[in-house]
């Protein structure tokens, strides 16, 4: 089991003749994920590696082979209208890998998104994986491995660490999810996390969050009040100075709020077990499983 | 990206926000000419990226175009938080009758530009914000529809209790949110916003923060961008396409991935050494990164030992790897290097560093260990 997205995830790739999803559409393809479509204005009637039609739009895209799930490799600029057109053709799920997109287009993506009942994921997001099932975006596939720890972080690289480590220790996943660290994106902590509780296969759940804005403290009263199941968490940016942008739009710390200190303390509150380094989750969520 | 006020000014006068004149001064002379130009009293202000200009000396009020000469004298070339001042705005001193607050930042928890206006404006915001909320009024507005008439009058009516000074709040709000949204901003503020004795509203202070995501579709922000205000490495850090900021430390950290880097930093101090920078190469694999990266960081005296710490997913490792091997045969290194990687071609990667004479580990934590020992004289475990 998982969350999100599983074997009946038929997924449409935007943007995938472009470098990065060209290349990222190939990986998905060899992990197994049931790439259906892809969507370049003007390519459509071509096809992709000899196997992925490839369409116009996404709405011929939906209509010709019934994708539900929609993944978007496009330009920053053009991100915002790409997510739109998804989700208006039918897509419930929309991950978008993007990073650059201007927040005030993301200020009219997200109540579009959310007035249509579709899922967005990201922008600025490594996207999501199911080990062993499927995977939608970036996450590289060789470092994860099934098992029963739910994993969500508003990083990449720094999720590739710790389930990386997670899977040497012999613990694996049931589904890794980025949300990404942009300011306003359409997958929060909360909605990852409610997920993995209703999750049977799911046992304890990983977070790893950032200084910056509140999330993970709203996260931690959600662990304290609706979840059964541990939770260990990490926060990144604990030696970060104040007022500095770290290079996650994200990531900016103003004042007292939004620090390394308040979201540890709020952990804490929360009972989520704290790692104060990457490599301390194996051993926290290993006592959790017992 | 930071504008100057000068700059946000003539942003907020083109979208109809009544401002007071001025003009920019490089020397004391111009100060002084500019003073008999509009006529004094004037106000002349440094123009610095740095909040509390004010309380640093950069603000000052001068009666006569002598003194705003004089004034202009000791201002320019004044050091403010570590960055000294090239530019004053000589600009005409309105009588103040009132100072109201108007600032609008885009919200991460409600998803939207929020307004937030106050009749206690002209001392610090946040104060008021934590002492005394009740005289704040926050309005979200949905960038769908823009800013309605009815609520900019609400803020308006907030602010002012007399009609005709409410509606023209309305249409500075109105202005203030055009130039917000023309200008790709994630902040922008008006404070004070001065009532003259006379009855009139004026903007005296503006500041206006743009979303460096924003810049491309922006060129005329972007020329905006004053690079002598910034610390060079940084700006060299920017155009070689790297995040790049300057910390006081000795350990120099170079990381792919924002989330990766602060964890690396975090895990140096944990160690008990100090980072002397967080540097982001970003995800995509270009050998010319790391050479930009390393000469950055080894122009900075003050590291004694440099850390590669790279999870390779869209990065390939043996990029890095050559990047590193290119960057050190053209300039030998001085201080020990650390190297970690693992992830996408790691087995080529580290077949290129043996054999041009470097170790690598595949463990973070061992690698930080290890860095952190050396900066500090030892020898690494």
């Amino acid at each position: 089991m998982s969350i999100f997205i599983d074997k009946h995830t038929r997924l449409v790739v935007q943007g995938i003749t472009g470098r990065d999803g060209s290349f990222h559409t190939r990986q998905m393809i060899e992990y197994g994920t049931n790439v259906v479509a892809g969507v370049t204005p003007g390519k459509g009637g071509q096809t992709f590696e000899g196997s992925v039609p490839v369409f116009n739009t996404v709405y011929d895209a939906v209509e010709k082979t019934g994708a539900n799930t929609a993944v978007i490799y496009v330009p920053p600029m053009g991100a915002a209208d790409a997510i739109m057109e998804a989700v208006d053709a039918g897509c419930a799920m929309v991950v978008c890998i993007t990073e650059g997109v201007p927040v005030l287009d993301m200020t009219k993506v997200y109540p579009f998104v959310k007035e249509r009942g579709a899922r967005l994921l990201g922008p600025n997001c490594p996207g999501l994986i199911t080990p062993g099932v499927t995977k939608v975006g970036i996450i590289p596939g060789g470092i994860c491995t099934p098992g029963n720890v739910g994993v969500v972080s508003r990083s990449g690289t720094l999720t590739y660490e710790i389930v990386y480590q997670l899977t040497r220790a012999g613990l694996g996943q049931t589904t890794c999810v980025g949300i990404g660290g942009d300011p306003i994106n359409g997958t929060n902590f909360i909605d990852c996390l409610e997920a993995f509780e209703k999750d049977p296969h799911t046992k304890a759940v990983a977070m790893m969050g950032e200084i910056g804005g509140t999330d993970e403290q709203e996260a931690a009263d959600f662990v304290k009040n609706h979840m059964t199941k541990p939770v260990v968490g990490f926060i990144a940016g604990r030696t970060a100075p104040p007022g500095r942008r770290m290079g996650h739009a994200g990531a900016i710390i103003s004042g007292s709020s939004g620090t390394a200190a308040e979201k540890i303390e709020a952990f804490k509150v929360a009972g989520i077990g704290v790692a104060d380094r990457p490599m301390d989750f194996v051993e926290l969520i290993k006592a959790r499983l017992k | 990206m930071n504008i100057h006020e000068y700059q946000a000014k003539e942003i907020l006068r083109g979208f109809g926000v009544p401002i007071p004149l001025g003009k920019i001064a490089t020397t004391p002379a111009e100060a002084e000419a500019i003073a008999k130009e509009y006529g004094v009293p004037v106000m002349v202000k440094a123009q610095v990226h740095a909040g509390g200009r004010g309380k640093a000396g950069g603000v000052k009020f001068c009666k006569t175009a002598a003194d705003a000469k004089e004034k202009a004298t000791a201002i320019l070339g004044m050091q403010i938080k570590g960055l000294t001042v090239e530019k004053v705005l000589v600009t005409v001193a309105e009588d103040i009758g009132s100072e109201a607050y108007v600032g609008i930042i885009v919200d991460r928890q409600r998803k939207k530009p929020v307004f937030m206006v106050s009749a206690a404006g002209g001392i610090d915001i946040e104060q008021v914000a934590a002492e005394t909320p009740e005289k704040i009024l926050y309005l979200p507005v949905d960038t769908r529809y823009g800013l309605r008439g009815y609520e900019a009058m609400r803020m308006g009516f907030f602010l002012y209790p007399d009609v005709k000074l409410a509606r023209q709040a309305a249409t500075i709000m109105q202005g203030l949110y055009a130039a917000f949204m023309a200008s790709g901003c994630s902040l922008a503020e008006i404070n004070p916003l001065v009532g003259t004795p006379t009855g009139e509203l004026i903007a005296v202070d503006g500041k206006m923060v743009v979303d460096d995501n924003e810049l491309d579709r922006h060129p005329e922000i972007e020329a905006l961008r004053d690079v002598s205000s910034e610390a060079p490495s940084e700006v060299d850090a920017r155009n070689a396409n790297l995040t790049f900021i300057k910390l006081d430390g000795d350990v120099g950290c170079v990381v792919n991935g924002a989330g990766l880097a602060m964890a690396t930093m975090d895990l140096v101090k944990y160690y008990g050494g100090e980072p002397a920078n967080f540097l982001d190469i970003g995800g995509s694999s270009n050998p010319e990164k790391v050479v930009n990266a390393l000469r950055i960081i080894t122009a900075d005296t003050n590291v004694k030992c440099i850390l590669f710490n790279i999870f390779g997913g869209i990065t390939r490792t043996d990029d890095v790897a050559n990047g590193i091997v290119t960057a050190t045969k053209a300039n030998p290194l001085k201080v020990p290097i650390v190297i970690r990687l693992t992830g996408t071609n790691e087995e080529i990667a580290m077949k290129i560093l043996t054999d041009n004479g470097f170790t690598a580990s595949k463990d973070m934590d061992e690698a930080v260990q290890k860095a952190v020992a050396l900066a500090k004289g030892g020898k690494a475990a």
